[in-house]
């Protein structure tokens, strides 16, 4: 019943959120400084909320890796595992989203030495990492123990990645959004809409993640208990 | 300081046969020379525009390359070896704690990895007729940059020696882990091969010994569940 109302209240909110950015919302920049077609701009709405959603689903590959190592409760391994499937896909996203723009704005899909650019790659790369590990392990146990690890390992490497990063050449091209807090202006309305859209839209697929694993594992155990 | 016996017993091992040691020097070695016939005498042209030699831009990279690649074969090896004869059941049982296995391998790595990098300078020196201008800075970067490397590494290593691909894997999730270490202390080998001074890369420096001291208390606590049975 819950789930219901988890996926319905996703859906709802995304058809909001799409129809405020093509129909309500302001370009959030000022078409004098925007590279290209200003009303490009807009994918901002999406590119915000997709990110700081695959830093969350990391964040808690990173609490799941560690209650499993405190635990060892199978239920933390298939935490972390769908949390980690999901996030790649929402870096990948982010990638995707800000190369489309970048296309557009800076006339380039991928500048090599922009911090907040080599950032998010480095934060796919690691958690497509994170999988190979699962995938090279065959006895579950074994594997949410060594997949834990790299997890926890793995999440630790990001903010030093940033940090170096960000030595090696401190420029970016990348936008910073500059918002007006106190007013609740359509820009701060629709991207707040956009931001628990798709945090509904993170938790209820790894919801659906979960539930996938955990039929797995239900079939597994018929198919046992066929063979005795 | 019973992880010393530890390291002791892999170095002992090691010099019977140098085989590892052997291989990553040799390894090393060609990559250089692949290099060097790579960027034939281009490498010593002077271009203006950048008032450096291109050999100054490529130098770094080139030897760090030749540094991690070696590397990864002492580390892939460093927990194989202890599968035979079920050496690591052997380890696990000795009267000392997990983390002193892990301490006693990163010692005998690092030794090892050490040797193969006071090796590799001098054939890359010759090989490019290059001058290092600050060679005590150097050795500061290249100690730091490899300690990142083999504490990580050596945890990896462990990690990935229990997986079917053991050594496929390795480097497949070892390198973008290593990241802060490669790019800081390629960064900082720069400056200091073109006589730049240590305060120039405080900050490359930082990074280096923050991320050491991160992944040596880490790994002291995580290490033991990836041998553990």
């Amino acid at each position: 019943m819950l789930k219901k109302i988890l996926y319905s209240l996703t859906t709802v909110l995304l058809l909001v959120s799409i129809y405020l950015v093509f129909f309500y919302a302001p370009i959030p920049i000022n078409p004098a400084t925007a590279g290209g077609d200003p009303a490009n701009f807009k994918i901002f709405y999406f590119h915000l909320p997709i990110a700081i959603s695959a830093y969350l689903a990391f964040a808690i590959v990173f609490i799941s890796s560690i209650m499993y190592l405190k635990t060892k409760e199978q239920k933390w391994d298939i935490r972390a595992l769908s949390a980690a499937e999901v996030g790649v896909i929402f870096a990948f996203l982010t990638l995707a989203s800000g190369s489309i723009w970048a296309r557009s704005a800076w006339g380039a899909y991928w500048v090599t030495w922009d911090v907040r650019l080599n950032t998010s790659l480095v934060l796919f790369l690691i958690y497509i990492s994170y999988l190979m590990v699962r995938q090279a392990v065959e006895e579950p146990e074994k594997r949410a123990r060594l997949s834990a690890v790299f997890g926890i390992v793995g999440f630790l490497g990001v903010p030093l990645s940033f940090m170096s990063i960000r030595l090696w050449n401190k420029t970016t091209v990348h936008p910073i959004a500059e918002l007006n807090y106190n007013t609740f202006s359509p820009l701060l309305t629709t991207l707040i809409i956009n931001f628990a859209a798709f945090f509904l839209l993170l938790a209820s697929l790894i919801t659906l993640r979960i539930g996938i694993e955990l039929l797995k594992e239900k079939g597994n155990e018929l198919k046992r208990k066929q063979n005795i | 300081m019973k992880f010393l016996h530890i390291a002791w017993k892999d170095l002992k091992a090691e010099f019977r046969t140098k085989q590892m040691l052997n291989s990553m020097m040799i390894f090393a070695f060609l990559v250089i020379v692949i290099f060097s016939f790579a960027f034939g005498n281009e490498a010593s042209i002077y271009v203006s525009v950048i008032d450096k030699k291109i050999v100054d831009l490529l130098a770094p990279g080139m030897l760090w390359i030749a540094f991690t690649f070696a590397g990864m074969l002492g580390l892939s090896r460093s927990f194989a070896g202890e599968k035979e004869d079920g050496c690591l059941e052997g380890l696990k049982l000795c009267p000392v704690d997990r983390s002193d296995i892990y301490n006693g391998k990163v010692i005998s790595n690092a030794v090892l990895m050490f040797l193969m990098e006071i090796t590799t300078i001098p054939v890359f020196v010759v090989l490019f007729s290059y001058e290092i201008k600050n060679i005590p800075g150097l050795l500061l970067v290249v100690l730091l940059g490899t300690l990142g490397f083999i504490f990580v590494g050596t945890l990896l290593s462990a990690l990935t020696v229990n997986t079917r691909t053991r050594e496929i894997l390795l480097p497949v999730i070892l390198f973008p882990v290593l990241l802060p270490v490669i790019l800081s202390a390629v960064t900082a080998t720069g400056v200091m091969l073109a006589a730049g001074s240590i305060s120039e890369i405080a900050g490359e420096l930082q990074i280096l010994a923050i991320y050491d001291v991160i992944f040596f208390i880490v790994a002291q606590l995580v290490f033991e569940y990836t041998i553990e049975d």
